[in-house]
């Protein structure tokens, strides 16, 4: 009998040559434990050595090979054909960023965004290691553990409609970031942050869609973060506003 | 061309703390860190079960030295175990005050669990996902260094050398294909291993040995590239690992028979709660070839992708499974399908970390003068034989920094690299690559065939149990295959993100890791630690307590040896 097989409509683009994507059909071996990625690879090694993409852990955890999977974000070292019984399955770049070729993406606007809210731990005095680890109760942990699950994979950012409408929005992973940097007891770093997190394009511009946790492989739930922000931020306007100097 | 003072090349745990230990030497300073992926994809970012240090008073450094020379069979180099150990316990510190999200105890101190081969509860962890958490921290920190400046996606073909001294590095940047030459005073590799040389490993797609090939054909002996460590716990089909950790909460490993099998190997007696070095937390080497003998024996489990036994999580609970080993939980369910609060995990042995790679000193410096590496890049050699479970992510962060501040000591004597010079020999660089991939008509031979026939002949002849005439055939092998490499086709001529000329680098890389591995097998006739002859079983002091290195040579490598340090612990039977 011979082996069931799917097929796999790829993005193609390469620069200089097309003028937009096409799309690029490939029948490829059906095999149950096969994620889209071995079909890609498949299609690397035996069929077109020109087609490009990421990937690396294959664990999902290096959040390299986030592409859109019908249409859906998706890790596609994650993403199972058997979950795809259409027996077609349409590959693309992440959207809502410029595409470099084929199915790689520039992420460079990502890691600006990623550096603006200062994500690493801030200290007005830094301790020396002399002096031994900061205490961190469990508890305290689990204040920002979630937040601290984040991949960088951007499937947040080609779910939100915010961003792909306005770029300029600094999105759901690198808000999460900052709050998760925020919500730590060793970081000092939150009035730092409140200028990015609080500007025109930060967490206000958030319309809470909460496609970008809908899709975020890791759980880490980057609309609760964004929502939180926004009450902090609405709670440190009000103690501005209403308390005295010296109770601020 | 630019222009730096530090050049690392890979983004990784090592790579990264070795840019930040050379940027807090001076704010004048400028450091690069060039990587052929974004820092946070590097395979630091997979490791999960932990990282080892004396961080209670129930410990000591002498008993961490101890088990780590125990583990590595007595092939560590003693006194920098010392430097290790006794830097070990700061680094990790530093790491908490960079933000590492540990798991910690209900007293807000950094909670420590058990690990194969170790005395005491050493291991520090954050939950099961350590070396992510520590990739994650490392690069959020470093991004406040206004004198680190990164190339990311940027694939080093080669060190630029002239006069006998390494002063930069030729890079191609993937975004455009344009080979650039990259000036700096001292060149740091903290690439990382090549487990790719097999098919069955752990290691992510990068882990292909670059810096160790650069290094090599510089000129600098690769060391003990025998030793490549085997897990024991990978899944089947993918090779996903399974920590450590598991093992080291209270896991069990069990034949088809539900027996815990290593009580047979002198590992027993089996108890209900671990003990340290006991049953499941005995060493990697040994845990491994125990079950190649339950293979042997027809007890282990046969399923589409060969043989494999049971790591059992079920009395531990699924409150302790979801706070310690939710990655192990997600794993399981999601790649084969089992959840493991509710059936066991089915795992095999998988090649995971290489014990070799440059011959460095304790300060990271390479025989070839401005050129240095550490991580799983370099062999110092602390792990020996045999490296200890979580004692690698240490290793990236002490020899890290180490080779951050030594690279700094060095280039301050040192004058401006010549432009000139440097711009010649990346015009060499560019000729080359032209001339064997970009411009070559022709060619025959498919990228993904060779690299398939090397890993098959590498698992053949250089998996866990060897012996002369597979190895013999190994080595053959892999000449056919370089020659035949040279033949390769090259069907992707685009500039832009060229990923077919990239796999083709990795594996011409490759090629020479694994001829190193195999001919250093070859030659060390006896067993010890992850390399076992079974024509030679038994470990022989008199003649082989020494390290390997094997030099590139045109008709493959040329092996000479080089005494272990042995200071304060004298080589025993190595028993558990």
């Amino acid at each position: 009998m011979a082996e069931p097989t799917i097929t796999l409509k790829v993005a193609r683009y390469r620069p200089g040559k097309d003028s937009a994507p096409t799309m690029q059909t490939y029948s490829v071996p059906y095999r149950q434990d096969w994620v889209v990625l071995d079909a890609l690879n498949h299609i690397k090694d035996q069929i077109d050595g020109t087609l490009s993409y990421r990937w690396s852990c294959r664990m999902g955890v290096c959040g390299s090979c986030g592409m859109m999977v019908n249409g859906v974000p998706k890790l596609t070292c994650a993403a199972f054909l058997r979950d795809y019984p259409s027996q077609e399955i349409r590959v693309e770049p992440l959207a809502h960023f410029p595409i470099i070729r084929d199915l790689v993406i520039d992420m460079s606007d990502f890691l600006d965004k990623l550096k603006s809210v200062k994500s690493w731990i801030v200290r007005k005095v830094e301790k020396p290691v002399a002096e031994g680890e900061y205490r961190q109760t469990p508890a305290e942990l689990e204040a920002f553990h979630q937040f601290t699950q984040c991949i960088n994979c951007m499937l947040c950012y080609a779910a939100c409609p915010v961003y792909g409408l306005e770029p300029e929005f600094l999105g759901p992973a690198a808000i999460a970031l900052g709050y998760r940097y925020n919500m730590d007891s060793r970081d000092q770093g939150k009035d730092l942050r409140r200028e990015v997190l609080g500007s025109h394009h930060g967490a206000w511009e958030c319309t809470f869609v909460g496609e970008c946790s809908e899709v975020c492989p890791k759980d880490v739930d980057p609309a609760a973060a964004i929502q939180r922000t926004k009450v902090d931020l609405a709670k440190d306007w009000f103690k501005s506003v209403l308390l005295p100097w010296g109770a601020r | 061309m630019f222009t730096h003072d530090i050049i690392l090349i890979g983004g990784g745990g090592a790579g990264l703390r070795a840019a930040i230990a050379a940027a807090e030497q001076s704010s004048k300073l400028s450091i690069a860190v060039v990587s052929k992926v974004y820092p946070m994809r590097s395979h630091t970012v997979s490791a999960e079960g932990g990282t080892a240090a004396v961080m209670r008073d129930t410990d000591s450094l002498d008993l961490h030295a101890k088990d780590t020379i125990f583990g590595a069979d007595f092939m560590a180099d003693q006194d920098a175990v010392e430097v290790f150990i006794k830097e070990a316990p700061g680094e990790l510190i530093q790491l908490e005050h960079w933000g590492c999200p540990w798991s910690r105890d209900a007293d807000g101190r950094v909670s420590v669990r058990a690990f194969g081969g170790m005395s005491v509860d050493r291991t520090c962890f954050a939950a099961d996902k350590t070396g992510f958490h520590m990739l994650h921290a490392l690069f959020q920190t470093s991004q406040k260094y206004d004198n680190i400046a990164r190339y990311d996606e940027f694939y080093v073909t080669s060190l630029l050398a002239d006069d006998g001294k390494v002063r930069g590095v030729a890079a191609i940047n993937i975004y455009n294909g344009r080979l650039e030459a990259i000036a700096g005073k001292a060149v740091i590799l903290c690439t990382g291993g090549g487990g790719r040389i097999f098919p069955f490993t752990t290691n992510a797609a990068i882990k292909t040995g670059d810096g160790m090939a650069m290094a090599y054909r510089a000129g600098v002996p690769l060391k003990d590239m025998e030793f490549v460590q085997y897990h024991p716990t990978g899944l089947p089909g993918t090779g996903i690992l399974i920590t450590e950790g598991s093992r080291g909460e209270g896991g069990w490993l069990k034949n088809k028979d539900g027996y815990r099998y290593l009580q047979d190997y002198g590992l027993g007696p089996p108890t209900d709660t671990p003990v340290h070095r006991k049953m499941e937390l005995g060493p990697r080497d040994i845990l491994s070839r125990c079950h190649m003998q339950e293979y042997a024996k027809g007890r282990t489990f046969e399923g589409p992708y060969g043989h494999y036994v049971h790591l059992d999580l079920r009395h531990l609970g699924e409150e302790v499974i979801n706070k310690k080993l939710p990655f192990v939980r997600e794993l399981a369910s999601k790649y084969v399908g089992i959840d493991p609060v509710y059936e066991p995990i089915p795992v095999r042995p998988v090649v995971h970390y290489m014990m070799g790679g440059v011959h460095t000193d304790m300060n990271g410096s390479a025989p070839l003068e401005g050129l240095y590496a550490a991580g799983e890049t370099a062999c110092v050699s602390i792990n020996g034989a045999n490296r200890l479970g979580s004692n690698s992510l240490t290793e990236c962060l002490v020899f890290g920094a180490r080779a951050g501040r030594a690279a700094v000591q060095y280039a301050a004597a040192q004058g401006a690299p010549s432009s000139q010079r440097l711009e010649a020999l990346a015009r060499d660089e560019q000729q080359r690559l032209d001339r064997q991939f970009l411009r070559k008509e022709g060619g025959k031979e498919k990228i993904a065939v060779i690299r398939e026939e090397m890993q098959k002949a590498m698992e053949d002849g250089a998996g866990i149990y060897r012996k002369e005439e597979d190895m013999k055939r190994t080595c053959q092998l892999l000449r056919e295959l370089r020659e035949r490499f040279s033949n390769i086709a090259i069907e992707d001529r685009g500039d832009v993100f060229n990923t077919q000329l990239t796999a083709a680098l990795e594996l011409d890389f490759m090629l020479d890791v694994a001829e190193a591995v195999a001919h250093s097998a070859l030659n060390r006739k006896e067993s010890r630690g992850s390399h076992t002859r079974t024509d030679f079983p038994k470990r022989d002091d008199e003649n082989f307590l020494k390290h390997t290195l094997a030099h590139r040579t045109p008709d493959g490598p040329r092996i000479d040896y080089l005494p272990v340090t042995i200071t304060r612990w004298q080589p025993e039977e190595r028993k558990y």
